[in-house]
């Protein structure tokens, strides 16, 4: 096969693991601000449920989450298809850690910072939308940049669960073919090309958000 | 006449340490003063009880006759909600010894924001307001600037103004201008005298420097070790202090 029928046949698998990818981060980064705000909740009801969840996630692997959410909830009567197993398993993977990132930046906003919104009469609310998220996010980018490139490296792990994404396909390719260097080569440069703008654009929003003001 | 403010035996305790012991204080409407005494002896922790950043371990503190930290229920006082300290605290307003100012929005937003939040005014509105307030304490030029790019004076200026744009009953001046370079207190000190001018706005100042607080204040008030041990018009607590406590404190201040 010639490199452009690699490329070509690879490419298939290119949309389930720009999908899964895409899903998952937003829904990775939805939990992590319900669950990173949670722990900070003045409710402790709410503190233990989001730190019940973040523990849980973290102390197990993405592979052992993955295959629960497909082969052991059908157990339950709960069964998912391939895609949106893998997307609720990353999700809540990403979720997990972004959590920390939301939490330790929320806490790393001087406590000055709250009370002189205290001084001016603001709500709690106001005070945390208006006032710390904003100062907050900023500080979370980084820490968002390298979790999004670790997602879209546990996107591989999808073919285990049947999905036909970058990785499965460059497998099946390469039994077929045995063009092993080639095939991963490309399969290198695949990933570093949808990594690339996730890294440029956090980098970018960073620096619209910072020039000139810290 | 009713005071205007009104610290009624007002303790504070952190774990085994007393801050505050007892303390008994009236401030009329208008009223300037200002808080002496050496550094630990509880003057930030009694300001920052009037600002509700802190909870009176026992006492009453009165606004215009209202309890702050307590509210009537069935004739007994009980701690107060977060509406009832919203309520309350629309009437007190404070400038920090740090600054504090939001370092994600420009110096107008700064000011702009807890009219237009708080108030509940028109962006237009809030933008007039507080431009003329940034105009009276001299940074009209410095509108779009981010705190970063100000000197520590011109921070502490629009922290001034974004505390004034809220029109308090009184102002707490937690020692403004200690944390500034020796070359740009005189700015901030011309700013507040300017104010105090003004007239009915109270003030609660807390500061290291005399000559200042001679100047502006009606009454110095001498905190030591938690207490009030000395209060008075400035020239009786400056140029007659009667408590040894006092007189060693003025005299390690003039021998400096
Ligand atoms: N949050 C706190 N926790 C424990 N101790 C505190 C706290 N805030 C102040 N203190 C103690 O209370 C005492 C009075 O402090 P402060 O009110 O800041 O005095 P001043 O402003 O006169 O220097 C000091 O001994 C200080 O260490
Ligand atoms: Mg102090």
């Amino acid at each position: 096969m010639s490199t452009l029928d690699l490329i070509y046949a690879l490419l298939k698998g290119l949309e389930v693991t720009l999908v899964l990818t895409v899903l998952s981060m937003i829904l990775g980064f939805v939990l992590a601000f319900v669950a990173g705000l949670g722990r900070l909740s003045k409710y402790k009801i709410v503190r233990t449920i989001s730190a019940i969840y973040v523990e849980v996630i973290r102390g197990t692997s993405l592979l052992v989450q993955l295959f629960w959410i497909y082969f052991a909830l059908p157990i339950l009567g709960i069964r998912l298809p391939a895609m949106a197993a893998g997307i609720l398993a990353l999700g809540l993977n990403s979720g997990a850690y972004g959590s920390e990132i939301v939490r330790s930046s929320i806490l790393s906003v001087p406590e000055g910072q709250n009370e002189a919104g205290i001084a001016l009469n603001m709500t709690r609310f106001q005070r945390m939308w208006r006032i710390i998220m904003p100062q907050a996010f900023v500080m979370m980018l980084p820490g968002f940049g390298n979790l999004q490139i670790e997602l879209l490296k546990g996107t591989a792990l999808v073919s285990l669960i049947t999905l036909a994404d970058l990785t499965y396909q460059a497998n099946v390719l390469n039994a077929s073919t045995l063009e092993t260097t080639k095939i991963f080569g490309i399969l290198l440069i695949m990933y570093y090309l949808i990594a690339w703008p996730m890294t440029k654009g956090i980098r970018w929003l960073e620096n619209r958000l910072t020039v000139g003001r810290y | 006449m009713k005071p205007m403010f009104s610290y009624k035996k007002v303790s504070k305790s952190y774990d085994e340490l007393e801050v505050l012991k007892e303390v008994d204080l009236d401030i009329e409407q208008g009223e300037k003063v200002a808080l002496i005494g050496p550094s630990g002896s509880g003057k930030t922790t009694f300001a920052r009880l009037l600002m509700t950043l802190e909870e009176p371990t026992s006492g009453v503190i009165e606004v215009d006759g209202e309890p702050l930290w307590h509210e009537k229920k069935n004739g007994t006082l009980v701690k107060a909600s977060e509406k009832h300290l919203r309520s309350m605290r629309g009437n007190i307003g404070m400038v920090f010894q740090h600054f504090h100012l939001f370092k994600h929005m420009t110096v107008l937003q700064n000011v702009m924001e807890a009219p237009v939040t708080v108030l509940g005014f028109s962006k237009d509105k809030a933008m007039e307001l507080s431009k003329s307030m940034l105009d009276k304490v001299g940074l009209a030029d410095k509108l779009e600037e981010y705190p970063a790019n100000l000197s520590g004076g011109q921070k502490q200026r629009v922290a001034i103004a974004r505390a004034l744009v809220m029109k308090p009953k009184i102002m707490i001046f937690d020692e403004p201008t200690s944390a500034l370079d020796p070359e740009l207190v005189g700015e901030v000190l011309e700013v507040i005298k300017e104010i105090a001018k003004e007239g009915d706005m109270a003030m609660l100042l807390i500061t290291h420097e005399m000559d200042f607080a001679r100047d502006i204040a009606d009454r110095v008030v001498f905190f030591d070790e938690g207490k009030i041990v000395e209060q008075g018009s400035p020239e009786k607590i400056f140029n007659q202090p009667e408590t040894p406590r006092l007189q060693a404190f003025l005299d390690r201040f003039n021998s400096r």
